[in-house]
């Protein structure tokens, strides 16, 4: 744990140590309040929720999140640092997981300044603050989920750019799982179970009833397993081509 | 101590190190030397653990790298090739970074880091973010970092590159310094720095070891090994000189570089032609500037072995 704290602070503090951090932040809140003012109408709707901001937060972290997680891996093996990391003695789990868990924390920040959406809805009419905590931890677990997907993408290369190309392109696949656009591609030939099992992986479904408020089990446990899955992908990966 | 046993690594069908085997004891300054791409760099980052071997085995204080990595990097300290590092990290974060993953801790980590500044002159760059940092500034803070929590055993993968000439004195002196009680391996393609820091050369070529010996026994393998090398006062005696020292005997071969104007008589084995050569200049009646006795030329043996 010791060592996880360490390096995870190392992590947060080079994200604040570029522009990197300041630029995404405001990005993510510009991007975020216009979606959300703008095509979500918020005023229009006369409703006092959020459900503009997060209906169109997946989209948002569709192309922002890979951008966080592109430099994770590709940054330490182009500059070779990672050669300097993984001959301390730590293990490659405590490496994948102070990095993975810097990066969730920097997206929980930026999440988090977009608190004034909140205190307007708050000031507008009377919303349902647990539906909004509710969505706000949804969209968190969804941050994390595309992060260690990002995170694996990051690892395959060591060029940032193509991190960030196929971070976007399988968090948009695993984001549309459920809809005619992947389905189709499979509908032809796989058998009926593998369509299904596909569909059950949609990012959109899994954070559609957490987003209007409901938790559901199996919708939590659905974005732990997905950030599990591609966090320990992430470290088989890196333990194949680490020194390559 | 470190130990290998039949060290090897395959990328592929291609063979970059194969059955390296040698220890360290030490005291020892182990150089490795050897031309570029002839398995250095693979060989060290199988003992740092950075590289798993394809098969053999390393061990470094008596834990192996393979099963036991945690404890064998515990007590190693390892600069890689090229001193790679976090530029956007000041000097002062990097160093204190690396000191909380080596487990140091309270006045023992104050005192390890200021010892760090101090002995590598950081001092002047503490606050400076390492990617402003000229390289020799780079080189020195990879060295930081590599005897921060003072291990038993150091990896220097070609500690001096880029260094210019006062600070690789600088390094050379801190490797002897340090090397009383530790145990030092360090990389290198230069010859003079085996000479001035090694106990022990090992050369590998293709991936093979093709020498182990003291840099005094490596010397002695050279051709110009007890040559006697002396200046010609008058270019015009060099003709007559050389013709006179052909005719000695025991003599293997005789070089005259024209534009020093020294003539160098290379021995046949176990031939001492200070005296005959002495003898001979005295009789001609001849002048012989700086005459020395040659202890061998590195150079020239590393050339012959790994050709």
């Amino acid at each position: 744990m010791r060592i996880i704290g360490i390096l995870f602070r190392r992590e947060l503090g080079s994200y604040f140590a570029t522009p990197l951090a300041y630029v995404f932040i405001l990005v993510f809140l510009l991007l975020s309040a216009s979606f959300t003012f703008y095509l979500g109408g918020f005023y229009e709707r006369g409703q006092s929720d959020l459900a503009p901001f997060f209906n169109f937060l997946p989209w948002l972290y569709l192309f922002l999140i890979p951008a966080i997680s592109m430099r994770l891996w590709a940054e330490e093996r182009r500059s070779g640092s990672i050669e300097l990391l993984m001959t301390q003695p730590i293990t490659l789990w405590q490496a994948v997981l102070g990095k993975f868990l810097a990066a969730w924390c920097f997206a929980g920040i930026a999440l988090a300044l977009t608190f004034p959406l909140w205190i307007t809805v708050e000031y507008l009419g009377a919303p349902d603050h647990g539906a909004i905590v509710t969505a706000y931890v949804g969209s968190l677990l969804m941050a994390g989920g595309f992060l260690a997907i990002g995170s694996c993408m990051s690892a395959v290369t060591r060029n940032q750019v193509i991190a960030f190309i196929l971070g976007v392109v399988v968090c948009f696949v695993f984001l549309l799982a459920g809809f005619p656009l992947v389905l189709d591609a499979f509908g032809g030939w796989a058998p009926q179970g593998l369509v299904d099992a596909i569909a059950s992986l949609s990012f959109l479904t899994h954070f559609e009833a957490l987003s209007k408020g409901v938790i559901d089990l199996r919708d939590v446990l659905y974005f732990a397993m997905t950030i599990a899955f591609f966090l320990v992908a992430t470290s088989l990966v890196l333990e194949a081509r680490k020194s390559d | 101590m470190i130990k290998t046993d039949r060290l090897t690594k395959r990328y592929g069908s291609i063979p970059a190190v194969e059955d390296v085997s040698f220890e360290v004891a030490p005291g020892e300054v182990l150089g490795f030397l050897g031309p570029n791409g002839a398995g250095k760099t693979t060989t060290m980052r199988m003992l740092a653990g950075f590289v798993a071997p394809t098969s053999g085995n390393a061990s470094i204080c008596g834990h192996d790298v393979g099963s036991a990595p945690i404890a064998a990097r515990a007590c190693l300290g390892y600069l890689p090739e090229g001193a790679p590092s976090y530029g956007e990290m000041s000097v002062r974060g990097f160093l204190g970074f690396i000191a909380d993953l080596r487990g140091l801790a309270g006045a023992r980590r104050r005192a390890r880091l200021d010892h760090v500044f101090g002995r590598l002159q950081l001092e002047p760059v503490l606050e400076q973010t390492i990617e402003t940092l000229s390289k020799g500034f780079r080189r020195r803070v990879g060295l930081a970092q590599a005897i921060v929590h003072d291990p038993a055993v150091l990896i220097l993968d070609e500690p001096t590159d880029g260094l210019d000439p006062n600070q690789k004195h600088e390094v050379r002196s801190l490797i002897s310094e340090m090397s009383r009680d530790k145990i030092v391996v360090i990389s290198t393609h230069i010859l003079e720095e085996v000479a001035a820091v090694c106990t022990r050369a090992v050369i590998i070529a293709r991936g093979r070891i093709v020498a182990d010996q003291t840099p005094q026994q490596l010397a002695a393998r050279s051709r110009y090994h007890n040559a006697v090398s002396f200046r010609l006062a008058d270019e015009d005696d060099a003709a007559r000189m050389r013709a006179a020292l052909e005719a000695l005997p025991g003599i293997a071969a005789v070089e005259y570089a024209t534009r020093e104007r020294r003539l160098t008589v290379l021995p046949r084995d176990g031939v001492s032609l200070l005296a005959p050569v002495q003898a001979l200049a005295a009789h001609s009646g001849m002048e012989l500037g700086e005459l020395h006795l040659e202890a061998g030329r590195l150079d020239d043996v590393f050339r012959t072995i790994t050709a």
